[in-house]
Formats: C-alpha cells, sequence, structure tokens
C-alpha cells in the first residue's frame, strides 16, 4: 500500500485515541476535583489533568490558574492547544477524508458523523452538563470507530497499521498518566486505616477504564503498587504497557510476516516487551518508578519514529 | 422566448416517455416527497459528497444540490445520441494526433494556423511526440443541450479532466433506494458498470513496455481540490490506488509509487491534474501538486497519462466552432450531433454583429471553463455588457459568441413546488485501444434559479439523475 496511506491511517487511530484519552482524564478529574479537600478534593486537580493530557507548558502560556472550566474548554476545544479534543477530531478526519478509500464505509461514517456533530458546540458557551455529554460523545466516537475497524476491516496491512496508531498512542497515553501521578503510587506514600491518596488512586484506575478490573485481578483493597502493577504489566489489562506492546509486537509481525521481512521496528518492539514480560513491580520500585516511566515514554517515541522511517514515509 | 419541457413539450401535451412520473408527481402526497428529499439530502451528507467552491472561504465542502425528479431519455434518442458522441471523440483524437502530428488538416485549410499555432492550450513539448495507441481524449464529458423533440446540439467538448460522473453515479444510486417503485415501471439502463468500463479503458492504454497486469493510480490533487471527493470515490471503485504527487517519484525515466514495501512501478496515470501542474520541470515550476520528470519518463513511452498532455487545444471554443468540419475531414461522415452556431470574434464581420447584439447572445471565453467569465447577455445588466464590450475590443480572438439558446427544461422541485428549469446533459465518452464505451446517460445539471441558464455548480446548479428508457 501507499506509504502515505499507512501514515494516515496510523495517525487516525492515534488522534481518536488521544480524544479518548483526554475525555477520561477530564471525566475522572472532575470527579476527583468535586470531592471535599480534606478526601484530597483539590484544585490543583486541574493542572495535575492538563500535565497528564501533555500540554501543561503550553496551558500556563494561556493561563494564571487551572480551573474546572479554563481546563475544560482548553483541552476540548481551544485553538491554542493543538492537541485538543476538537483538533483530535478534525485532523482524524482530514487524515481520513485523505485516504477515504483505505477506511470502510463504517469508519468513515463514524469519523464523519463525529465531525459533523462537533459543529454543534462550535461558539457555543458550554454548562457542566454540555461539557459531560460531549465527553460521553467523545467516548462514543473511539468506541464505535474502533468497533467499526475491528468488525468491518479487512485482515491485512491497512487494519495492521490502524491497530499500530491505536497502541502505541495509547501505551503512551498510559505511560503519561503514570509519569504524573508517580509520586502518589510511591510506596512510603501509603498510610495505614486508608490514605489522602486513595481517592488519587481510584483516580488513575478511572482514567485507564479499570476501577472494576482492579477489583477483579487483585481481590483486594486498592494498594498503590498493585495500581502500578496494572497499568504496567498485567497483559489483561487492555490499556497496560505489557497489552499495548503485545498488540504492538504482533502487528509489526503481521507486517513484517507479510512483507517477508523483519527490521529494526520489529526488533524494539520484541526488546520492550521481553522486558515487560521479565520484570516485576518490585524491581522497578528498586530502580525508581520515575526513571523506569521516563525510559519507557522516551523508548516509546522512538518506536514511533522508527515505524514511520521504516513504512510510513 | 418559450422553452421545450422534456416532460409536457411547446404545448403542455405530456410526451410519452413522462407519462408515469406525470401520475407519480401528480399522485403522490407533497409531506412524502418533502420526506424523500430530506432522506436524499441526509444520504448525500453522510457520504460526504461534497465540492469545494474556489474563493468561498465560508465552506470548503458544500452539498451539490439534487433533484429528485429523474430527467428522461427515450431509447431512440439515445441510440442518436450515442453514435454522435463516438462519431465526435474519434474526430477529436485523430484531430489531436493530425495537429500534433502531420497537420493535414491545416494544410487542408480546414482550420486557420493560427487557431492551432497560437493557442495556449497547444502544447510545443507534445509536437511530433508519439502517445501510447495513438490517442489522446481517453476520458470526455460532452456537453449537450436539447431545443426541441429533436434537436440535440453540443455546446462544449471537455477534453482535459471532466468531472461529475461520481455525482451520475451516486445520483442513480441514491434514486434507486428511495423510490425503488419507479425503477419498477421503468426500463431505465444500468449505468453502475461505469467503473468496470473505465477500469478496462485505462488498463487497454498501458505503455507496451508496462507488465501484464499493468498499474493504474488515479493522481489528485489533493483533499482541498473542488472535485476531491470525485477522485477518492473513483479510486475506491476501480480499486486503484489514489496517489498525490509527493507519492510518485520518477527514477531513470520510470515512474514508482512510495509503497509501505518500497517503490512499485507505475504504467498509467488518470491524472485529475492540468496540464500546467503536472511536472514542476517541465511546466509550472512553481507547481507543489506534480511530480518532477513526469514528462520526461512520458516522452519516454514508459507511462501513459489520461488524458494525454496537450488535449486543451481542442476545449478552445474558438477551435470548437470548427468541430463540423472537423467531423467531417477525420470521419468522411456528416456530423450526427450539431454544433451551437458560434460568432468567431476574430473574424472582423462577426466581431462587428457580436458588438451589435450583444444584448442577445451568449459571450464566452475561449479557454474559459466553469461558467466563469461568460456573458449571458439577455439576464445581464448594462455595465456587465459595457465590461463585456471592452474586453472584446481589446482581445477579440479571446471570445466568440453564440445565440442564447432556449434549453430544454425538466420538472423540477423548487421552494414553490414543481416548476421547469433549464437543463443540460454531460455523457461521458471512454477509448481505450480496444474501442469506445459509452454508458448510457450522463450527468443532468440544472439550473436552479427561474430563468437561469448556468448550470454550472459552482454557479448555483444542481443535479438530476439521467434515465434513458430501454425501448
Amino acid at each position: 500500500m501507499l506509504s502515505r496511506t499507512a501514515d494516515s491511517l496510523y495517525w487516525v487511530s492515534r488522534y481518536v485515541e488521544r480524544a479518548e484519552y483526554l475525555a477520561r482524564i477530564l471525566e475522572a478529574t472532575t470527579r476527583l476535583s468535586n470531592l471535599p479537600s480534606s478526601y484530597g478534593g483539590a484544585a490543583s486537580e486541574w493542572i495535575s489533568a492538563v500535565k497528564t493530557a501533555g500540554c501543561g507548558e503550553i496551558f500556563l502560556k494561556h493561563h494564571d490558574t487551572a480551573t474546572e472550566s479554563s481546563v475544560h474548554h482548553f483541552l476540548c476545544f481551544s485553538p491554542d492547544n493543538p492537541s485538543s479534543i476538537r483538533n483530535c477530531i478534525e485532523v482524524a478526519r482530514s487524515n481520513a477524508r485523505a485516504v477515504r478509500t483505505a477506511l470502510t464505509s463504517e469508519m468513515w461514517d463514524a469519523l464523519n458523523g463525529a465531525w459533523l456533530e462537533l459543529k454543534k458546540y462550535d461558539g457555543k458557551k458550554l454548562t457542566r452538563d454540555d461539557y459531560g455529554r460531549f465527553i460521553e460523545f467523545v467516548k462514543s466516537l473511539s468506541l464505535t470507530f474502533d468497533g467499526s475497524a475491528y468488525r468491518t476491516m479487512l485482515r491485512s496491512d491497512a487494519y495492521w497499521f490502524s491497530r499500530l496508531g491505536v497502541y502505541v498512542e495509547r501505551a503512551d497515553n498510559t505511560a503519561r498518566i503514570l509519569d504524573v501521578k508517580y509520586h502518589v503510587l510511591l510506596p512510603e506514600t501509603e498510610k495505614v486505616g486508608g490514605s489522602l491518596d486513595y481517592f488519587q488512586w481510584t483516580t488513575i484506575l478511572r482514567e485507564v477504564s479499570a476501577l472494576t478490573a482492579y477489583h477483579w485481578v487483585y481481590r483486594e483493597s486498592i494498594k498503590p503498587w498493585l495500581v502500578a502493577d496494572l497499568l504496567i504489566f498485567n497483559r489483561q489489562m487492555p490499556r497496560s504497557l505489557a497489552s499495548c506492546y503485545e498488540n504492538i509486537s504482533r502487528f509489526l509481525d503481521a507486517i513484517g510476516d507479510s512483507y517477508s521481512r523483519q527490521g529494526p521496528a520489529q526488533r524494539m518492539a520484541r526488546k520492550t516487551l521481553s522486558t515487560l514480560a521479565n520484570r516485576k513491580i518490585t524491581d522497578i520500585y528498586d530502580h525508581g518508578l520515575h526513571e523506569f516511566i521516563t525510559d519507557f515514554i522516551n523508548d516509546n517515541n522512538r518506536l514511533g519514529s522508527t515505524i514511520s522511517d521504516q513504512y510510513l514515509v | 422566448m418559450a422553452a421545450f419541457d422534456e416532460m409536457s413539450g411547446f404545448d403542455g401535451a405530456t410526451r410519452d416517455a413522462y407519462a408515469k412520473l406525470e401520475t407519480w408527481l401528480k399522485t403522490t402526497p407533497p409531506e412524502e416527497f418533502s420526506t424523500r428529499r430530506s432522506q436524499a439530502d441526509v444520504f448525500f451528507r453522510r457520504i460526504g459528497i461534497t465540492f469545494a467552491v474556489y474563493g468561498d472561504e465560508q465552506s470548503t465542502e458544500r452539498l451539490i444540490p439534487f433533484d429528485i425528479i429523474p430527467r428522461v431519455i427515450t431509447g431512440p434518442e439515445w441510440a442518436t445520441l450515442d453514435r454522435g458522441l463516438r462519431q465526435r471523440v474519434s474526430a477529436l483524437n485523430m484531430f489531436l494526433k493530425d495537429i500534433y502530428g502531420p497537420k493535414e488538416c491545416l494544410k487542408a485549410g480546414i482550420i486557420p494556423d493560427d487557431l492551432i499555432y497560437r493557442n495556449a492550450g497547444y502544447c510545443l513539448q507534445m509536437i511530433n511526440q508519439p502517445v501510447p495507441h495513438d490517442l489522446y481524449v481517453h476520458i470526455a464529458g460532452i456537453d449537450i443541450v436539447r431545443v426541441d423533440a429533436d434537436n440535440f446540439y453540443v455546446l462544449e467538448d471537455n477534453a482535459r479532466t471532466p468531472s461529475g460522473v461520481s455525482y451520475m453515479l451516486e445520483n442513480r444510486e441514491v434514486m434507486l433506494r428511495l423510490f425503488p417503485e419507479l425503477f419498477a415501471q421503468h426500463r431505465v439502463a444500468p449505468v453502475e458498470n461505469y467503473p468496470d468500463a473505465l477500469l478496462a479503458t485505462l488498463r487497454s492504454l498501458a505503455p507496451r513496455t508496462a507488465a501484464k497486469d499493468p498499474n493504474v493510480v488515479l493522481l489528485t490533487p489533493g483533499q482541498f481540490n473542488s472535485a476531491f471527493y470525485e477522485h477518492s470515490f473513483l479510486a475506491d471503485k476501480l480499486g486503484i490506488e489514489l496517489v498525490e504527487g509527493s507519492d510518485l517519484f520518477v527514477r531513470d525515466e520510470i515512474v514508482y509509487m512510495r509503497t509501505t514495501q518500497g517503490p512499485k512501478r507505475v504504467d498509467v496515470i488518470y491524472r485529475r491534474i492540468d496540464d500546467d501542474y503536472i511536472d514542476p520541470l517541465a511546466f509550472r515550476a512553481d507547481s507543489v501538486l506534480g511530480v518532477p520528470g513526469l514528462i520526461s519518463a512520458y516522452k519516454a513511452g514508459n507511462v501513459t497519462l489520461t488524458n494525454a498532455v496537450g488535449t486543451g487545444v481542442s476545449d478552445d471554443k474558438a477551435v470548437y466552432s470548427y468541430m463540423p468540419e472537423i467531423v467531417k475531414f477525420y470521419t468522411g461522415e456528416e456530423p450526427v450531433l450539431k454544433n451551437v452556431p458560434t460568432f468567431r470574434c476574430r473574424e472582423p464581420d462577426a466581431l462587428k454583429y457580436v458588438l451589435d447584439n450583444l444584448g442577445d447572445l451568449v459571450v464566452k471565453e475561449v479557454n474559459g471553463s466553469g461558467g466563469y467569465g461568460m456573458l449571458v447577455g439577455p439576464h445581464a445588466s448594462k455595465a456587465q455588457i459595457e465590461t463585456f464590450r471592452k474586453k472584446l475590443k481589446h482581445e477579440p480572438e479571446g471570445f466568440i459568441a453564440q445565440p442564447t439558446l432556449a434549453l430544454s427544461t425538466c420538472p423540477t422541485f423548487v421552494a414553490s413546488g414543481v416548476a421547469p428549469r433549464h437543463v443540460d446533459l454531460r455523457p461521458f465518452v471512454l477509448t481505450g485501444s480496444d474501442g469506445i464505451r459509452c454508458v448510457p446517460g450522463g450527468l443532468t445539471r440544472v439550473a436552479l434559479k427561474d430563468g437561469s441558464l448556468v448550470v454550472n455548480s459552482s454557479q448555483g446548479g444542481g443535479t438530476k439523475d439521467t434515465w434513458v428508457l430501454d425501448a
């Protein structure tokens, strides 16, 4: 297939995934910030949300303080923010339109429908309820788009490149949550008899929609190291780093097999996957959680550019 | 000037071909029609069938209005049109081969030399340059108007990159969905085989050096082009890659596309980019849409461009005025399709007549298209007429003039109900090394404004499904 087509498919998926991630951050943060301050609710959660979204610096260029409404507007619609949800959907749709023929009509309908829906929000002053509905709408877009891809695409390189986009982006997103929140996941912050951080932990789990999954997997009350374990190592958890790399590696191998040629991207993905398979959460704490996450984010970015060099240009 | 209505003629008596449609229009409740019309609108919007209007910042994507009342052509009427179209397109191909080669038609005095040599569309690079299979116009859109029960005229030959065929196909799809019962009552010739016919045509045009299974691609200027929807639609239906200039490169006079598995050779390029922009090394150096070196590969005979480079000369409206002579010269037959009588303003007598009668004539730029740069005398203001008078005096050879034809009308839904509106027809004629293909029908364009004769979508025109009835 054309390199440009593969590139667009990859980025359409990345942008849709990113839009959903932003929606989840907003949803989880709204819930946390509404708690009384004695339960950990605090206005500072809003700046943490912007940082988790990966746009802390640019936000502070335009705003002095982070409030619920300024952050909602910034992450959803602000023209100052190149990765606002609106921009994600617009860029995804524009990429999709350029390679319209490589998508199934269901995928196109999902994105084009969302893009048309987006216009209804133009220039409107949104209430809290409106934002709630908007976030639901964004989540349903990614479900519909992803579901359409899963249910309607031929299992060929077009599908594999589009899946790669999902998982490279998702790995980045999960790692960013860990990067911003690692300090509340360190074991020494845990206090006996309930902790202020309890609500931080549940917020993290909500951001990756894994609160229920946590209980199914560990069958005990929420412990920070188990939260970290779930997000990093648990292959059953679809947003964990290990699960993302299992998929990245699988789809890269499918591409390599079908082209009868393996390359640096396949090797890098396999290496990261084996690191995730062979280490334990206790090693990570010993060597420093933050260092681990920083390295992971860098490696994941490098994999992105390697995929690009190998196939997309 | 009363116009011929395709449903009710000049005298109001319903013509046979429209009898069932008239009953349908009379007996269907108005609410039903409005429901169907909004369903059609939703359908078009969902599939994203849009076009862009240049110079309109507001909307880069807009729907072209669709009218649900079909336009009907009888089997015998189509048979004549089909014969005339094939004849005309064959003549166009022979004419282009001649003027880029031996120039017999100039020697025979069929057409004045300077009309070719000084023509902006005459491409010097193509002189004595063989093209694959000696064919130039592979995809032609011939604009046809009707004035009464028997007479059709060719209004324009589009031999560069005619567009609109996606509307022909999508309009039919929508009609089949919305009004299956109408199709049960009429025997409408299908158009859905057009993509297959186009692919077969393109494959037949591959250069002789190409592999057995030639790689055909569609080259688009990209998603900001007004016809991008059509480009992607056709690539999809044909199952070929939709490429942009940056996806292609030329090495050793061979064209390749960049794929995830490395370079892949390209044999036939159905290009929807104008000559000027197609290769910055050969034509406009500022073009970022084209492929550097493409023309060198083309001249080496390693790739087919459809349509060929340099076909614009036959789109010229002054050349058009010689088409009856051109058809006769190359085919040895009387032209089946008439030309609209045309005054060539380059000729002093004609210019004088045109200047004296500007208020009654349609004046067109010889190399204009899309309804731009045109004066419709009877509908023009004094000031517009005076502007054209100046233009004509300044550069008479840049214009032709034609009498205002009473274009036929078709019943059409408008704000006030059903009313007659002027229509034209653009059939698409495909020429491959294995023959000519022409699906029955084409794109009917309708001028939605009362009395307007301008059907171009860029000027507020709409479209209709076109039905050729099987005898």
